[in-house]
This record gives C-alpha cells, sequence and structure tokens, in this order.
C-alpha cells in the first residue's frame, strides 16, 4: 500500500516536487516540511529585486497558502523533521509527530557560511528573514562592506551601489565568480563594479569579526556600518548523515537522484548526484538544477523513472548586466568572444579539448538559449 | 481593477479580477489557474508560463523584449504569432478582459 510522500524541505526543489507530483498525477499522500515559518517563496530576488525594493514580498511566494489545501498538500512550516527511521520509514517531527514514507525527498538545501564572530553579527543572504533585514537596515547605511565575490556577494554589493550607498568589496579569491565564471567573464565583472565606483580587494581572507570591525588574515581592520557576507553554504546533510546514508560533500545520488536507501531521494542544493555535464559526482546549487531534479524525481515517484541528465543554466543580476551561463564552467584551453565587450553585449564561448563546454552570455539572451540547445548531450 | 480570462487547453475558461500592476502569471499561480508554472518566479528564465494572447488584444501589449522573444524559442509547446511569457505581462486597465489560452504542455 503506499505510504504517501513526505519531502523535506521547501525551497525551490522540495515545492517543485510537490507540485510536479501532482501534476504527473500522483494521487497519495503528500507531506512538505519546512521551519521557516513561510509559504514556499523564490530567492532568486531575495538578492536582487527584493533587496532593492522592486519587489514585495507576496510576489516571492510561488502559491497561496490555499493552494497547497486545494491540491492536498499537507504544508507544515513551523515543525521541522529531527530524525529519520529507515526501517520504519517514518519521518520525526520536533513537536513528536511522526509521518509515514513510502517515498522519502530529502530537499534540506543549504545553510550560509559564516566567518568566526564575536561582535555584531553581519548580514548575510540566504532565507527571507536575511533579505528582508538588510533590506531594512540598508534604508539608513551609508557604508557597506561585503565580503565574497561569488554570485551573493557581488548581487548584494551591486543592490546596495544602486541604492547610493557607498560600497567595497572584499574576497579571498583571486577573480569574481571563480568557480562559476572565465577569467575573461571574471575581469569584465571587474571593471564593471570599478566603473561604479565599488573598490575590489581580491586575493583577501578574512579572519573574523570582532567588535573593533572584519579582522583581515594579515590583521588589519576594516570597518563599515553594514558588513554582508557571502562567501558561500554548507549543505543540510546532518538528517541524512544521522541516518547513515552516504554523505560526501552533499547527500550520494545516483542518476535517479536516489540515496543509498531506495526509498529516499535527495535533489537540490544538498544532492550530490551524477551530472552528464560534470563527467561525474557534483552538487550544484541553482534553480535550474533544484527544479530539474524535482521534475525527474516527480517522475520516477509517479511510476515513469526518469534519470536526471539537463543543461545546468545560471543566472546572475549585478548592476546593467545579466549574465547567463550554460553548461559547467571549466578551465578552457581555448576561449571566443563573439559581441563586443565595449558595447556591454557579448558571449564568451568555452572549449576544452576541441568541445564546447560552458557559454557565458552577457545581455544576449538569445545567444544564451540557443547555447542550452548546443550544450546537449 | 483589470480582469483577465484564462483558457485551458481543453476549453475550461476562467476569469479573475486583480490589481493592476500585477503579471498575467502571478494572477494565475495566486488563483490557482492551472496550465501556467512560473518555475523562475517571474524572472523571464524559464519559459514556463507561455500563454497565446488572443489576438484582439495582441496589439495592445508592448512587443516583447529580447530576452523574452529568446526565451519563446524554448516554449514546451509550439510557439505561435501571439506566444507570449506571462511573467512579463503586467495587467492594467487598458488591458481589462484579456483573453489568453494556456498551452498543452509547459515542460
Amino acid at each position: 500500500m503506499d505510504r504517501g510522500v513526505v519531502i523535506i524541505g521547501a525551497g525551490q526543489a522540495g515545492f517543485q516536487t510537490a507540485l510536479s507530483l501532482r501534476n504527473e498525477g500522483y494521487a497519495g499522500k503528500i507531506a512538505l516540511l519546512d521551519d521557516e515559518g513561510r509559504v514556499p517563496y523564490a530567492r532568486p530576488p531575495l538578492s536582487k529585486a527584493y533587496l532593492k525594493g522592486t519587489a514585495t514580498a507576496e510576489s516571492l511566494e510561488y502559491r497561496p497558502a490555499e493552494f497547497f489545501v486545494q491540491q492536498s498538500i499537507d504544508l507544515v512550516l513551523s515543525d521541522p523533521a529531527v530524525a529519520l527511521d529507515r526501517r520504519r520509514q517514518m519521518v520525526a517531527l520536533r513537536s513528536g509527530r511522526e509521518l509515514e514514507w513510502s517515498s522519502l525527498v530529502l530537499a534540506t538545501g543549504a545553510h550560509v557560511r559564516r566567518l568566526p564572530t564575536s561582535g555584531k553579527e553581519p548580514f548575510c543572504l540566504r532565507t527571507f528573514a536575511d533579505s528582508d533585514s538588510l533590506r531594512t537596515h540598508l534604508s539608513e547605511a551609508n557604508e557597506v562592506l561585503a565580503i565574497g565575490v561569488g554570485f551573493i556577494g557581488l548581487e548584494a554589493a551591486a543592490a546596495a551601489r544602486a541604492q547610493g550607498k557607498k560600497v567595497r568589496l572584499i574576497g579571498a579569491e583571486a577573480r569574481l565568480m571563480g568557480r562559476a565564471v572565465s577569467p575573461f567573464i571574471s575581469a569584465w565583472f571587474q571593471k564593471m563594479f570599478e566603473r561604479h565606483e565599488v573598490p575590489i580587494r581580491l586575493n583577501t581572507a578574512v579572519k573574523r569579526i570582532t567588535e573593533a570591525g572584519v579582522e583581515l588574515a594579515d590583521g588589519s581592520v576594516e570597518t563599515a556600518d553594514t558588513v554582508i557576507v557571502g562567501i558561500g553554504v554548507i549543505p543540510n546533510t546532518e538528517l541524512a548523515a544521522k541516518a547513515n546514508l552516504a554523505v560526501s560533500g552533499g547527500i550520494v545520488t545516483d542518476s535517479y537522484l536516489r540515496t543509498s536507501d531506495p526509498s529516499i531521494f535527495a535533489v537540490g542544493d544538498c544532492a550530490t548526484h551524477p551530472n552528464v555535464y560534470a563527467g561525474g559526482l557534483t552538487r550544484i546549487e541553482s534553480v535550474q538544477n533544484a527544479a530539474d531534479h524535482a521534475r525527474a524525481v516527480a517522475s520516477t515517484i509517479s511510476g515513469k523513472p526518469k534519470e536526471y541528465r539537463q543543461v545546468p543554466w545560471f543566472w546572475t543580476e549585478q548592476f546593467e548586466a545579466k549574465l547567463q551561463i550554460a553548461g559547467l564552467a571549466v578551465e578552457a584551453d581555448e576561449t571566443e568572444v563573439k559581441g563586443d565587450p565595449e558595447s556591454g553585449k557579448f558571449s564568451v564561448y568555452n572549449y576544452k579539448g576541441g568541445k564546447l563546454k560552458f557559454v557565458e552570455s552577457v545581455n544576449q539572451p538569445a545567444a544564451h538559449i540557443a547555447a542550452r540547445k548546443l550544450l546537449e548531450i | 481593477m483589470p480582469s483577465i480570462t484564462y483558457i485551458s487547453n481543453s476549453g475550461e475558461t476562467r476569469t479573475i479580477t486583480v490589481d493592476s500592476g500585477t503579471t498575467i502569471m502571478q494572477a494565475a499561480v495566486r488563483n490557482g489557474v492551472p496550465g501556467i508554472v512560473g518555475d523562475c518566479g517571474g524572472e523571464c528564465q524559464c519559459a514556463t508560463c507561455h500563454v497565446y494572447v488572443d489576438e484582439k488584444f495582441l496589439g495592445l501589449l508592448k512587443p516583447a523584449a529580447e530576452d523574452e522573444d529568446a526565451m519563446l524559442a524554448l516554449t514546451a509547446s509550439e510557439r505561435k504569432d501571439n506566444s507570449r511569457l506571462a511573467c512579463q505581462i503586467a495587467l492594467t486597465d487598458k488591458l481589462d478582459g484579456i483573453v489568453v489560452t494556456t498551452p498543452p504542455i509547459q515542460q
């Protein structure tokens, strides 16, 4: 007998799993658990439109609360899962409530990496509450120091600068968005930030945050009335590890996103999965990855087993630049720039061993879409 | 407050009234209109809010911007001359009574 599906985590991946299960015609019980106390919402605008004040809280909600009632999705928002009993196929919630499963989907996401802090807690960006408190605070801020030169640090810095704040950036890495883009794109974005009068210090590690300010590895201290930390996330794997599921970086799955227990799946940011574009196991933090994982698992649970093999794509918005990336960044041995970088509309095609590996498009959406098709394996 | 009518692929209609400024995608998902997904939350990144706009209203719309036009190449159902992404069309009193048809599939 089908005991239903329990989904732990109601971010992009968890929400999409529930939605796709119903779209696939799955008629069993679905419970969708989270601990943020909010109806599932979209995170991308938290470091973009919401932070800039051009989006409302309501506009972030994927669906209104009534939708979950209409779809018979049991939305449990303030009673997080605390343990998995694999033998009995039961999830224990904090309140003592238990939920049975035939399929369990771990969509536990990730939490922000923090710096050792003894002074005022800096701002970070992961949840609605994080973005909302930063947005409120920014209205009165003068000087912003953003730590981290990945997508989040740069988007936050650009959003603050767009509101007229004095902003500077510090990053431990040698170039902007180093994990995700080519050196050409890193350099182009660095110039753009400089044009917007945002000075950037690279190769500069932060040791800790104290009462005095932000202490760098060389012992010097930087101060600002607002400090934002965007130095990456750590996948939430505790539940899986405690239940003795295989964990390596994230929760390890096969190509169907099944964990080492065949009744348990992992999707989205928390899943270390075989990715045909990475040529092996990897973990990816993106909307595309989360939504496509969810759809594959919903299909499998509904009786139509589906391997995950979608082209990865990403986007970011910083100042006037919308950067879209198709494929996964590798160290390329050949790059080709099409369009005119000076005009702010161009694409970078990155090859390795004669094969196109990833394409970065700045304000060239058509090139990005074409690239997604071009890269399909 | 403009009203909008959604016609499903199988012919069911649903009319709702929304605040000006609400997009056709937001109006659908907030009111449980099936057939519109909106994966990316309205960022013009996923092409899962594809609609066919009634010809009578097409002329009242601003033409699709470059990113919408590009994204329309990725719709799961056939792109037609009246294909648009619902997240890129904000409803106003001028568009009161607009009719859109949702495609057979979105993804």
